[in-house]
């Protein structure tokens, strides 16, 4: 079976960009395997990547939809373009970026699904949002769910293009793209 | 009279918030401004009232990309307050740590923001579709930069681990030395990436810098030295603020800096580092330079790729020859007393010289804190690239002209974020 990585990526210290890490946690007491947490640094992104044959990312985004909000995408080997803020500044190198670059470099996984969970606040030193964290437990269910055939096979499980597949206990459209934080 | 202004909206593979607005009458380059509205940050005031022993933590959040440069420098800063030096392993693990951020740096700079200008390419990213391996190599030097900060720093951003008078935590010798052979071979890929950025097609073209760096009786300069300059300034860093000033201007949120004596702006980093120490960088870092053509001087802003190439070998030269001789301390950090006293300290941050001074009160709290980044120091000169050197240009085609316009900016590695701190570009022919 080929290694299959889940990266939590979020800052802990950035309110509902810690989102990220919460599912971390609650994966690692379900005893989810590999989990790998970084901040988001396109260098330890890419680390966490190599040689997988399958990934699952886990990011907060702000996109204006309700937090909470689940929504899934495949991105794996060579799926569809991803909006790349790359250009404007080192320093917004983060997630997107290190997957364009990994996808560039023929290092994507085959398989590569991408969670991401609305935030609420940002703020620095902020508590993790009661929305966000719902979405966490939210996202950590179905990752679970989702494991066992992720790992046995490197083969697109679900329909692509960033479906919503859960809230909460709300299930509904999203209103507009997301982007990566 | 004919006139033109281009215009660059959001100045791409910079760090940080912007614009560019130049202004062209009858051919000739009449104005360039680097237009900053990055909103300022105000750390030096958040500085005030905290402990001493605060400072390198909230000094690290300036910027991600140089946290290092910013806790060294208050760390000596707030030493010299305090009257206590570090030496022996203490200081050479400082060393270390510098030569971790300037590997991070230089090769992100060299790869991923500066290379895409010279081999026709948007960005990185599009870049790495056709030069795959040339983009390995760059982000496996990377990585090993990372590695030395994690180790040394705590983490590869935001260093957690350094404390006025030393670290938290010193590594085990065995922890350095599993680092040896994975910088041996960095240092191979280096030499190669020196050989590679060298067969660039660069414009021709020289400008008379004056130099500001510091400079070490026998290092080339991370954390400590004397200020010197091409036209034969040398100060101690408590003389910094007799001899430099800061000033605002309008179109930038960001402070202008220059000296006090003489009109011409100045400029810090690679370039003026390698002009005023290359005989004190290693054999080997000096032999790559030579290969290079780049000779002991180096004036033209675009080959300044080669430099930082040439710095990336010295530092991972430096680090080997460190972590060879490692022995671990006896404790992690000497003891410090609070008193009051004032301290200044600059060092080198990747993109340049960046200066500190603390006031203290007697209970080690912070009462005043001022800090000069380089890129506010070089943003005299990065206008005045422009208008000297765009002029070649302006025969280019609107999209090509806006391009060597960024290229010419991003020759300096400007940190927006810290100075303040992306470009937009505005250029007026009228």
């Amino acid at each position: 079976m080929e290694r299959c990585v889940i990266l939590c990526v979020g800052n802990s210290d950035r309110g509902d960009d810690a989102v990220g890490r919460t599912v971390a946690a609650l994966l690692r007491d379900a005893g989810a395997p590999e989990i790998v947490e970084c901040p988001g640094e396109s260098g330890a992104v890419l680390d966490a990547l190599e040689k997988a044959g399958a990934a699952i990312i886990v990011d907060a985004a702000l996109s204006g939809a309700p937090p909470g909000t689940v929504r899934r995408f495949e991105i794996g080997g060579d799926g569809p373009p991803l909006r790349l803020n790359f250009g404007w500044s080192s320093h917004g190198l983060g997630l997107a970026e290190a997957l364009g670059v990994a996808r560039a470099l023929g290092e994507m996984p085959a398989v590569c699904v991408l969670f991401v969970i609305e935030g609420e606040s940002f703020a620095p030193g902020a508590p993790l949002s009661e929305a966000a964290r719902a979405g966490a437990a939210e996202a950590a269910r179905l990752i679970l769910r989702e494991l066992p055939s992720i790992r046995r096979s490197a083969a697109p499980l679900f329909s692509t293009g960033g479906d919503m597949v859960g809230r909460g206990d709300l299930v509904g459209p999203c209103p507009q793209g997301g982007k990566i934080l | 009279m004919t006139s033109r202004t281009i215009s660059v909206g959001a100045l791409a593979r910079v760090e940080g918030e912007g614009g560019l607005e130049i202004t062209v009458r009858d051919g000739v380059v009449t104005s360039a401004a680097l237009t900053i509205f990055e909103p300022p940050r105000f750390f030096e005031a958040l500085m005030r009232g905290r402990a001493f022993t605060e400072a390198p933590d909230i000094a690290a959040r300036i910027c991600g990309i140089c946290p290092v440069a910013y806790q060294m420098s208050a760390v000596h800063a707030i030493e010299d307050a305090l009257g206590v030096a570090v030496t022996g392993p203490l200081r050479d693990l400082r060393r270390l740590l510098y030569c971790g951020e300037w590997i991070e740096s230089h090769m992100l700079h060299v790869h991923m923001l500066h290379m895409p200008d010279f081999l026709g390419y948007a960005g990185g990213v599009e870049m790495a579709r056709d030069h795959c391996d040339i983009v390995r190599r760059g982000l496996a030097i990377k990585k090993v930069g990372n590695e030395i900060m994690t180790l040394i720093g705590g983490r590869e951003i935001h260093p957690i681990n350094v404390r006025v008078g030393g670290f938290y935590r010193a590594p085990r010798k065995s922890e350095l030395r599993a680092l040896g052979e994975r910088l041996e071979r960095a240092l191979e890929q280096a030499l190669e990436v020196v050989r590679f950025v060298a067969g660039f097609d660069f414009p021709d073209c020289a400008r008379d810098y004056v130099f500001v760096s510091l400079r070490h009786p026998g290092e080339y300069p991370f954390n400590e030295g004397r200020i010197v300059s091409s036209r034969g300034l040398d100060i101690p860093a408590r003389e910094f603020e007799a001899n430099f000033e800061e000033f605002h201007v309008q179109r930038s949120t960001a402070l202008h800096a220059r000296m006090r004596h003489g009109d011409d702006p100045y400029l810090v980093g690679p370039l003026a580092r390698y002009a005023l120490n290359f005989e004190r960088l290693s054999p080997l870092a000096q032999e790559a330079a030579r290969e290079a053509g780049i000779g002991s001087i180096c004036a033209n802003p675009y080959r300044s790729i080669i430099v930082r190439a040439v710095e990336t070998v010295y530092a991972l030269d430096e680090a080997l020859r460190i972590v060879a001789r490692y022995e671990e301390p006896e404790a992690p950090h000497i003891a410090i007393e609070p008193r009051a006293g004032v301290g200044f300290a600059a060092t080198e941050a990747p993109r340049g010289m960046l200066y500190h001074r603390y006031r203290l009160e007697a209970d080690g709290s912070i009462a005043e804190a001022v800090i000069t980044p380089p890129t506010s120091q070089n943003q005299g000169l990065i206008e005045e690239d422009l208008k000297s050197l765009v002029g070649a240009f302006l025969h280019l085609p609107e999209d090509d002209l806006r391009h060597r316009c960024e290229q010419t900016v991003r020759n300096h590695d400007p940190c927006i974020s810290c100075s303040t701190h992306f470009l937009r570009l505005d250029i007026d022919r009228g």
